[in-house]
């Protein structure tokens, strides 16, 4: 499965997770600068005007994208071609990989570079690159110190946030660094490193972050100046896209942008939003000679027509990761997926199927921080809801002990007389498990519940009983305050 | 020259038979409801807006001056200096002639990019310590200089040395992207061709990937300046 992080199931891998202070203690302090940072340029931004009037102009673009997508792909592809650009629909990430893998192999390429790029990772293209025998060398400076140190990204927009700078002064030494674990001096370290690579590649490849129909147009949103160089030195470029992420026009290009730069990082703009249109038999120097485009569906158009075609609106900002209290505390690795966090837990099975992500629509308490957050207001808690409906309904694969419970539930539920036995048997049948008035240890599914916190004793005195004695005590008292008769 | 498309027909066949649409029919584009976009700044005077670009600066960690055009060569001449001279390569742009800044370019034996040298322009980029552009449009509310690159007004000049200068003539701050976009879209319409390489620069390349501890300087320029000229 390639957009897999791990082969842990994702339980043992929350385990983990939970364990790893150093990882919640990073993640936490992420969440907060990102989310702080955010709130500063949206709701707290006066000039912008009514945040939430932004976050609806973004749902209403993105929606009638999506609704119209095969005309808005058509559009892209025909002009991208109309300027001489190359380019290929993918339905499964092995088309991808195969054609990148052909255009590499037609160049005789030997060394490429990347930009950071969600769909190439979901793709696992680099494996398949170094096995036709090129060097694939990340270079957005937190991929570059996962791909030293041959680790996996935990955050969509922030990939190292789980790592520390003696970490990745330790992961640098093989490179020959002799430096100190300040930020400034490691960083410099991969400019010099990276400088005549960019140079002297002979392919670049970058993602999308939108592309624009009307001109066939190629949109990167980044900070480091790396998707810059990428896209100006080597003479084949590769561009490589989700097929939902476009827009009709620059008009439109203008929102979604904004959106992006302020919900991602809290930035007006990035530092670089470039904007690449071919023109392979220019005069330019420093410009791509040979221009690929690869559109990408990898089971995306599962969510099409259904109830989750909103998941596919997203543009990648990872606020709702930046406010999920789950995420806080497992860090991205746990979900096993390369898409972590509310946004992960939505799209991972859509993706990849329940058999393999089916699970991860529980990691949330379904507090609907992760919709409020969203820029294009996707509903985020309501299709984590809508996923474990379907996951249990269809081939969903809940555990035995949990499909017998709730078998049990039903037939006590739906009989009266069994329902009040159980309720008089539950104290008595839980009392060996009792210790000063609560379980400190429960069996089989209060497990997971008490290895954390106790869980109170039931309640000698059942509800209805209680009902029963109150409505009558209620009565009485009524009865004697008005001197009417019931 | 076309390129070519492979696999589009399969492919749009499947999406719109989920979509319930007959495939490529072109939707119209809606009025839309939300354009809060426009009245962003859409009041501001040129000075109001010249303010509010010189204060998004400090943010973006980047230097500003404002000057008259009888000044520009002064100014220049002032930054070159402090930011130590050295090997400067600049853009083939008329407007550094119109701007009366041949003689600076001639004194400090300034590499004006020409295409037809091939590959010894991006060494001299790759060397040089300072780059210097004019941009064609500033975005005032991120102070973000546009580049509308091409073969001359090369992208490498502004990427690869250390210090980035950008002229910035007044006449082109606009409020924000929005005016910026709808300049593109306009040549749109008119059948104009779009622009390579557009280029929207807010600052000196910057990272904070490790520890969220901002470094600026990464992979393009480590220091940027902007001088505003008022009256072109």
């Amino acid at each position: 499965m390639p957009m897999k992080v791990g082969n842990r199931p994702f339980f043992d891998g929350v385990d983990e997770a939970i364990h790893d202070s150093f990882m919640v203690n990073a993640v936490s302090s992420a969440q907060d600068g990102l989310r702080g940072r955010k709130l500063s340029a949206t709701i707290g931004d006066k000039a912008l005007g009514d945040w939430e009037e932004w976050r609806s102009a973004g749902e209403e673009i993105r929606a009638h994208t999506l609704n119209n997508l095969d005309y808005y792909l058509k559009q892209l592809s025909d002009h991208f071609a109309a300027r001489g650009g190359h380019v290929f629909f993918a339905e499964t990430a092995e088309e991808a990989r195969d054609y990148i893998k052909k255009v590499c192999k037609e160049k005789n390429a030997k060394h490429v570079v990347k930009a950071k790029s969600m769909v190439t990772e979901e793709i696992s293209l680099n494996e398949v690159l170094e096995e036709e025998g090129c060097e694939v060398l990340e270079t957005d400076l937190a991929e570059f110190i996962l791909q030293v140190d041959h680790d996996q990204p935990s955050h969509i927009v922030v990939p190292s946030v789980h790592k520390n700078r003696q970490q990745i002064r330790v992961a640098f030494r093989k490179l020959g660094y002799e430096g100190s674990d300040d930020p400034k001096e490691l960083a410099g370290f991969a400019r010099k490193t990276l400088r005549s690579k960019f140079l002297n590649a002979d392919v670049g490849i970058t993602g999308c972050n939108f592309a624009v129909a009307d001109t066939g147009s190629i949109c990167l949103v980044t900070n480091e100046g790396n998707a810059n160089m990428v896209t100006s030195f080597p003479e084949t470029q590769i561009t490589v896209m989700g097929m939902e992420r476009l827009v009709p026009t620059w008009k439109e290009l203008d929102v979604v942008v904004s959106l992006l730069c302020r919900s991602s990082v809290g930035q007006r703009l990035t530092t670089y939003v470039t904007d690449i249109t071919p023109k392979p038999n220019q005069d330019a120097v420093d410009s791509p000679k040979d221009y690929h485009l690869v559109i990408v569906d990898a089971g995306r158009s599962n969510a099409l027509g259904t109830d989750f075609q909103s998941a596919l609106h997203c543009i990648r900002c990872a606020a709702c990761i930046n406010v999920c209290p789950v995420y806080r505390h497992i860090g991205g690795h746990a979900y096993g997926s390369i898409y972590p966090g509310p946004i992960g837990a939505v799209l991972s099975p859509i993706l990849g199927g329940y058999e393999e992500y089916g699970k991860l629509p529980y990691a949330s308490s379904l507090c609907a921080a992760c919709s409020e957050a969203c820029p294009v207001k996707i509903p985020l808690h309501k299709l984590l809801i809508r996923h474990r409906e379907k996951y249990v309904e269809g081939g969903g694969h809940p555990p035995v002990m949990e499909r017998a419970a709730m078998k049990g539930f039903s037939i006590g539920a739906s009989s009266p007389a069994i329902f009040r036995a159980g309720t008089k048997m539950a104290p008595i049948m839980l009392k060996p498990l009792v210790h000063n008035g609560s379980i400190p240890k429960g069996p089989g599914p209060m497990k997971p519940w008490t290895h954390g916190r106790d869980l109170p004793a039931p309640s000698k005195e059942n509800f209805r009983d209680w009902f029963k004695k109150h409505k009558q005590q209620s009565a009485t008292i009524r009865t004697k305050g008005t001197g009417e008769s019931l | 020259m076309n390129g070519t498309i492979e696999n589009r027909d399969s492919f749009l066949e499947k999406i719109a038979g989920k979509l319930n649409r007959t495939p490529g029919e072109a939707p119209e584009l809606p009025i839309w409801a939300h354009k809060p976009q426009e009245r962003v700044y859409n009041d501001y005077s040129e000075e109001q807006l010249t303010v509010m670009m010189k204060k998004a600066c400090e943010p973006i960690h980047t230097s500003v001056y404002e000057t008259t055009l009888d000044g520009l060569a002064k100014q220049l001449v002032q930054l070159i200096d402090k930011y130590g001279a050295g090997k400067i390569v600049a853009t083939k742009d008329e407007r550094f002639e119109a701007f009366g800044l041949s003689n600076v370019l001639d004194s400090y034996q300034v590499y004006t990019w020409n295409y037809k040298e091939g590959r010894k322009n991006i060494d001299k980029a790759a060397e040089a310590t300072i780059g210097l552009s004019i941009c064609d449009v500033m975005l005032a509310e991120s102070a973000t200089a546009g580049l509308f690159n091409d073969k001359d007004k090369a992208r490498s000049v502004s990427l690869l040395p250390e210090t980035s200068v950008v002229i910035v003539p007044k006449s082109c701050i606009v409020p924000r992207m929005t005016q910026a976009m709808q300049l593109i879209e306009n040549k749109v319409e008119h059948g104009e061709e779009v622009s390579s390489y557009i280029n929207f620069i807010s600052g000196p390349s910057n990272s904070a990937d490790i520890e969220m501890r901002l470094v600026v300087g990464v992979h393009g320029p480590i220091k940027v300046a902007y001088i505003i000229v008022s009256d072109v």
